[in-house]
């Protein structure tokens, strides 16, 4: 029987498409349980390919005969060995082109919605990561928010559209993956706007984010708005576009609200992500579609497969956005905090400038789950 | 530390390190050890996984330029 290659765009459709999928992930125990491929109609089977050297009978029996079984390991190699073995037995078989490595990679563009005029905005869905980046695209020209650092996907999709990208923002300093929005700057000469707060130590060039600063996209008159909203970093910046889209960064999260300690400063920075949450986010409209920088679980992927949610349905529905008691809040942000990012102090040296790391070396620190967040 | 055999495996991406150096323990003896080169990173888990799940002991392991060196105590 064959051996077939997926890929993670492949692998993309099928979760957006709630697609059913049997998974044997052949990495040790630890990765697996650390960071998996999420899909809300997936299977898995995590069985270490070191396990299966001596043969694959064992398994074979229960292996499904009435869905796709895609094999997974880090980088590629393993899973197409044990593919080989499986098809040898006499089944089909898929493996997963690229490991791990690609499936954290993939971007895949969303439109979330028609903004005034012939204006769209479109969210880049990061699967593997839990990362979402988002563009503004109105009249020949585009905006970027949260850019991650595969720049090509960015410039490419703006060219298709035949738009210019003229303004490129990051909600804060980021310390669970690497920005691409100074490159994206620097490659088509748009502005790279960053909260100096969040910048101290950048040692690049780059536009201060203040709040209330409003940029126009287009002839038109779509306004995306910068609001300043303090808690998981101290610059931390929120974004209304054309009064309709709240972009909130890691502040707030469709099931889940921002972690104040990724710069260390969890105890100086409750009280910000307090009145950020319980007070700034309130007086806005609470029909504002809410647009996060992240996503941790499957199921708050939409069923088109973006993450947005209505402000008004997440302040009676999440629970980081109902806890009364300011100590008890106090409580929840700042004790018994999931594990950091991976290598999350070395991300943020990189988003400062301060390391340049090589291609390689930026995909090994960005492996595993974003954790930005507290459920 | 002395050695019974040595397995250079260094340049050999995943799975190809586990691999090898499997075959070449299931030709020692109990008590012999396996010493094992490489340079794939994916080594610094999976190595020790794999020893722990057939019952091999990694009784030593150092790491100089990027070259991983494991001493592996065959059961």
């Amino acid at each position: 029987m064959t051996v077939n290659k997926m890929t993670a765009a492949e692998v993309a459709r099928k979760v957006i498409e709630n697609k059913a999928l049997f998974i044997l992930d052949v990495r040790n125990n630890d990765a697996f349980e650390d960071w998996k491929i999420e899909g809300h109609r997936f299977e898995y089977l995590n069985i270490p390919y070191f396990d299966l050297l001596d043969g694959i009978e064992d398994i074979l029996p229960i292996l499904p005969t009435d869905k796709d079984i895609l094999v997974v390991c880090a980088k590629e190699g393993s899973s197409l060995m044990v593919a080989e073995m499986i098809s040898e037995a006499g089944r089909d078989v898929f493996y997963l082109e690229g490991g791990m490595k690609s499936w954290s990679s993939y971007l895949e563009p969303i439109k979330v919605g028609d903004l005034t005029g012939s204006g769209e905005l479109y969210q880049f869905v990061r699967l593997g990561k839990g990362c979402l980046s988002y563009m503004v695209v109105s009249d020949g020209e585009a905006a970027i928010i949260d850019a991650v650092r595969f720049t090509d996907v960015f410039t490419k999709f703006a060219e298709e559209k035949n738009v210019k990208i003229k303004h490129i923002f990051d909600t804060h300093l980021h310390a669970d993956h690497i920005s691409g929005g100074r490159q994206i700057a620097e490659a088509t000469g748009a502005t790279y706007y960053l909260s100096p707060k969040d910048a101290e130590e950048v040692v690049f060039k780059y536009t201060p984010l203040e709040d209330g600063l409003n940029v126009k996209v287009g002839a038109s008159e779509i306004v995306v708005g910068a609001f300043y909203s303090p808690g998981h970093t101290i610059g931390s910046t929120s974004f209304i576009i054309d009064s309709a889209y709240l972009l909130t960064g890691d502040i707030l999260f469709i099931d889940s609200i921002g972690r104040p300690d990724l710069a260390g400063l969890a105890q100086d920075w409750v009280g910000d992500l307090r009145e950020t949450l319980y007070r700034r986010y309130r007086e806005l409209e609470e029909d504002l579609i809410v647009l996060p920088a992240h996503f941790m679980i499957i199921d708050e992927l939409n069923e088109n497969g973006t993450v947005a949610k209505r402000l008004g349905d997440l302040f009676m529905e999440n629970h980081g956005l109902n806890i009364d008691s300011e100590i008890e809040f106090r409580q929840t942000v700042t004790d018994n905090l999931p594990p950091q990012p991976n290598a999350y102090e070395q991300i943020r040296q990189v988003n400062m400038g301060k390391i340049t790391p090589n291609h390689d070396e930026q995909t090994e620190m960005e492996i595993g789950p974003n954790r930005c967040a507290i459920r | 530390m002395e050695s019974t055999k040595i397995l250079d495996v260094k340049g050999m991406p995943c799975p190809m390190p586990i691999v090898r150096t499997k075959k070449a323990m299931d030709k020692l003896v109990t008590g012999d050890i396996l010493e094992v080169h490489v340079t794939d990173k994916g080594a610094l888990s999976d190595m020790p996984a794999w020893a722990n799940a057939s019952g091999h002991t990694i009784v030593e392991q150092t790491e100089i330029s990027s070259v991983i060196t494991f001493f592996i105590k065959k059961a």
